[in-house]
C-alpha cells in the first residue's frame, strides 16, 4: 500500500466519494522485465497528481494503462467508485479520459489541424466519414488561439513544427475534450520556458477552472510543486511517497527516495551497479 | 468554441497568434516543385511529345484506345497499392488475384453458376484473399511483402493445378452485360478512371484515408490515439485484392480469353512502377493517386511509342529500367529542394 512509507494522514483522501480514480495493485511485464508490481494509487475529483521517478521506473507504462493503450496483467481500476477495465484508447475516452503521451503520438506526415483531430475527425455523410476540413481548420484555429498556441500554419505539416510546437499541439489535443481526466506524461520535456509557462497556466486553469482531475508526470520538481497538489513517487513499479505538496518539500522527497532505494538494495530487489 | 474562458490563465497582452501561411506566396518554382507528381507529368508529356513528332498515329482514336485499354488496370491496381505504400506496406499478390479472378469466374461459370452471379461470387473471393494477406500481416506479423508473395505462388500454383494451363475462352463475351464489363472499347478506361477516383477520394476526403495516413506514417501514434491500425490494414488489402480481381475479370472479358500461364508479377511490378514514379515513397504517409495514374499513362505511352516507331519491345525494358532510375532520382532531389522552400 501507499501508507508503507508516508503516514495516512498526508495521502488520503478524506471522503470515498471525493475520489475520482483509484487503482490497485496494477501489474505489468514485458517479458523479463517487470514494470509495474503492483502499483496503488488514487486520484480526487479536481486534483493535481503528480508522478516522480527515476527513468524506466514504469510511469509511463502505468498511463499507458490507465488510457487503455495496453491492458494490465492484473489489478484493477476504479472509476468514479465502479470498476473499469478498457478495451481500447477509444474506450477509455469514452470514460471521459484523455492523455498527454510521452512521445507526443503526432504523425509527421499529417497537418496540425488533422494531427487535432486525429480519431475524431468532424465528419459528415456517415459511415462515410467526408471529412469536414473547413470545419476542422476553423475549430483548430479557434482553439489553438484561445489556448494562445503559436504555430505558424494550422496546414504545415507537424514534420515541419519544432519540438516545443509539437508538445503544444499534444497537449492542445488533448485538453480540447472536455475531459475528467487527463494524464500528461512530461508535458513539459521539449519546451522553453515561455512555453511551459504557457502549458503550465493552462494546466492550471483546466483544473481550476473546469475541475479537470490531473496526473502529470515530470521530471522537474520546480514544475511539479508549481502544478501539483500531491505528489506519489514510483520506485522499481511501485508507488513509494505519497505526499502532499504542502507537507513535503524536495529535500524531504529526495531522502524518503534514497531511503526507500537503500532499502530495496538491502533486500535485494534493487539493482546496485551505477 | 466555448473555451474563450480558457485564455483567462495565460498571460494577457501577449501577441495574437498568427495562423496566416508561412507569409510570402509561393512562387511558381516552389508550388512546382512541392507537388510530388512534378517528375511524373514532365517526362510524360516529354514521351507524348517525342513520339507524336516522330510518329503520325500517336494521336489516332484507335490508338487512343490501344493506350487506354493497356493502362486502365496498370492505374487501377497502382492506385490500390497506394494505399499500401503509404501504409508503408506492399501488396505482391495484387497481379496473381487479377489473373486468377477470371479463372474462378470461368470455373463457377463452367459448373453451371449465372455468369452475374460468378462474377458477384469471384469478387468476393478476392475480398477474402485480401483479408487473408492483411490478417497474416497483422496478427503473424509476417512483412506484406513474404505474405503477398506467398499468396501469390499460392495463387499461380492452384491455377496452373486447377487448369493444367490449358488457355480458356472468357465467358460473357456476348450481351449487354460484357459490354460494360470489358467488350465495349472505351468501357476499361472509365472504369478505370472512376475506381482510381473512388480510391483517391477515399485516401484524401475520408476519415479512413486520414487513418492510413496516420497509421503508416506514424503506427504507434496511431494507434495511441485510438485508431484501429489493424483494422485500417486488413481494409486495405481487402480493397487492393477487389480492385484487382475485378480488373482481371474485365481485361479477361475484353480478350476474350484466359492465359492460366501468365505470372503475375509482370502485371503487379508495373503498377508499383506507376505509384513510384507517380511520387510514392516506399517509406509510407506519403502517396499520390493522380502521380499513379500518369505513371500509369507514362507506361502506356512509352510501351506504345515504341510499337509505333517500330523499335524492338526490346528497348522497352532498357528505357523504362533507365526512367525509373532517373525520375526517382529526381523524385529525391525535388524532395530536398521542396523541403527547402518551405522554410
Ligand atoms: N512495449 C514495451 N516492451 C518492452 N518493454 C517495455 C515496453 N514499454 C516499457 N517497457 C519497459 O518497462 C520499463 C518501464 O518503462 P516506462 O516507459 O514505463 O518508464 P518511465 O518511468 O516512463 O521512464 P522515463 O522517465 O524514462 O519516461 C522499462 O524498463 C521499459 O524498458
Ligand atoms: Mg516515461
Amino acid at each position: 500500500m501507499t501508507a508503507d512509507v508516508a503516514g495516512p494522514s498526508s495521502g488520503s483522501p478524506s471522503r470515498a466519494e471525493d475520489v475520482i480514480l483509484r487503482t490497485e495493485g496494477i501489474t505489468k511485464r514485458f517479458g523479463a522485465v517487470v514494470a509495474l508490481r503492483g502499483v496503488d494509487m488514487h486520484l480526487e475529483r479536481g486534483e493535481v497528481l503528480g508522478l516522480v521517478g527515476d527513468n524506466g521506473a514504469g510511469k509511463s507504462t502505468f498511463v499507458k494503462i490507465l488510457t487503455g493503450f495496453q491492458p494490465p496483467d492484473a489489478g484493477r481500476i476504479y472509476l468514479e467508485g465502479q470498476e473499469v477495465s478498457f478495451h481500447s484508447v477509444t474506450d477509455a475516452r469514452r470514460h471521459g479520459i484523455e492523455t498527454v503521451y510521452q512521445d507526443l503520438a503526432l504523425v509527421p506526415q499529417l497537418t496540425v489541424f488533422q494531427n487535432l483531430f486525429l480519431n475524431r475527425e468532424v465528419t459528415s455523410l456517415g459511415k462515410i466519414g467526408w471529412l469536414s476540413n473547413r470545419r476542422m481548420r476553423r475549430l483548430a484555429a479557434e482553439y489553438l488561439h484561445d489556448i494562445r498556441v503559436n504555430v505558424p500554419d494550422i496546414n504545415a505539416e507537424v514534420e515541419l513544427l519544432s519540438g516545443g510546437q509539437r508538445q503544444a499541439i499534444a497537449v492542445a489535443r488533448a485538453t480540447r475534450q472536455n475531459a475528467k481526466i487527463l494524464l500528461l506524461d512530461e508535458p513539459l520535456a521539449a519546451m522553453g520556458a515561455k512555453e511551459s509557462t504557457l502549458i503550465i497556466d493552462l494546466v492550471k486553469d483546466l483544473s481550476k477552472n473546469r475541475g479537470m482531475s490531473m496526473i502529470v508526470i515530470d521530471h522537474n520538481y520546480t514544475h511539479l510543486f508549481e502544478l501539483c497538489d500531491r505528489l506519489n513517487v514510483i520506485q522499481q513499479g511501485r508507488v513509494t511517497v505519497n505526499k502532499r505538496v504542502s507537507e513535503t518539500s524536495v529535500e524531504e522527497l529526495t531522502e524518503l527516495m534514497v531511503a526507500e532505494y537503500r532499502r530495496q538494495v538491502r533486500e535485494g530487489q534493487a539493482p546496485t551497479g551505477s | 468554441m466555448s473555451d474563450v474562458a480558457l485564455a483567462e490563465g495565460a498571460s494577457s497582452g501577449s501577441p495574437a497568434p498568427q495562423f496566416a501561411g508561412r507569409g510570402s506566396p509561393r512562387s511558381l518554382l516552389g508550388s512546382v516543385v512541392q507537388r510530388r507528381e512534378s517528375t511524373v507529368v514532365v517526362v510524360t508529356i516529354g514521351v507524348l511529345i517525342y513520339f507524336a513528332l516522330r510518329t503520325s498515329t500517336l494521336y489516332s482514336v484507335a490508338n487512343i484506345i490501344t493506350i487506354a485499354q493497356y493502362i486502365a488496370s496498370i492505374a487501377v491496381l497502382g492506385a490500390a497499392q497506394v494505399l499500401l505504400l503509404v501504409l508503408a506496406e506492399i501488396d505482391l499478390s495484387q497481379g496473381q488475384v487479377y489473373l486468377t479472378a477470371p479463372w474462378f469466374v470461368y470455373l463457377l461459370w463452367a459448373d453451371g453458376i449465372a455468369f452475374g452471379w460468378a462474377v458477384a461470387i469471384t469478387l468476393a473471393c478476392c475480398v477474402i484473399i485480401g483479408a487473408i494477406n492483411g490478417i497474416v500481416l497483422v496478427w503473424l506479423k509476417v512483412p506484406s511483402l513474404i505474405v503477398t508473395l506467398a499468396v501469390n505462388y499460392a495463387l499461380f500454383g492452384l491455377v496452373l493445378v486447377e487448369s493444367n494451363a490449358i488457355q480458356q475462352n472468357m465467358p460473357g463475351t456476348t450481351g449487354h452485360l460484357g459490354i460494360w464489363l470489358g467488350i465495349g472499347s472505351w468501357s476499361t478506361i472509365l472504369w478505370a478512371l472512376g475506381i482510381s477516383t473512388i480510391i483517391w477520394v477515399l485516401l484524401k476526403r475520408t476519415r479512413f484515408g486520414t487513418h492510413v495516413t496516420a497509421t503508416g506514417g506514424n503506427e504507434l501514434a496511431a494507434a495511441e490515439a485510438g485508431v484501429p491500425v489493424g483494422r485500417v490494414k486488413i481494409w486495405c488489402f481487402m480493397i487492393s485484392s477487389l480492385a484487382a480481381g475485378f480488373m482481371g475479370i474485365l481485361d479477361a472479358i475484353r480478350i476474350q480469353s484466359i492465359n492460366p500461364g501468365n505470372s503475375g508479377l509482370d502485371i503487379v511490378l508495373p503498377a508499383i512502377v506507376a505509384a513510384v514514379i507517380g511520387g510514392t515513397a516506399l517509406t509510407g504517409g506519403r502517396g499520390t493517386i493522380v502521380g499513379t495514374v500518369i505513371g500509369a499513362l507514362f507506361l502506356g505511352v512509352l510501351e506504345d511509342g515504341f510499337n509505333l516507331i517500330g523499335v524492338s519491345a526490346n528497348w522497352f525494358y532498357l528505357v523504362e529500367g533507365v526512367v525509373i532510375l532517373v525520375a526517382m532520382a529526381i523524385n529525391n532531389q525535388l524532395g530536398v529542394l521542396a523541403a527547402r522552400t518551405r522554410r
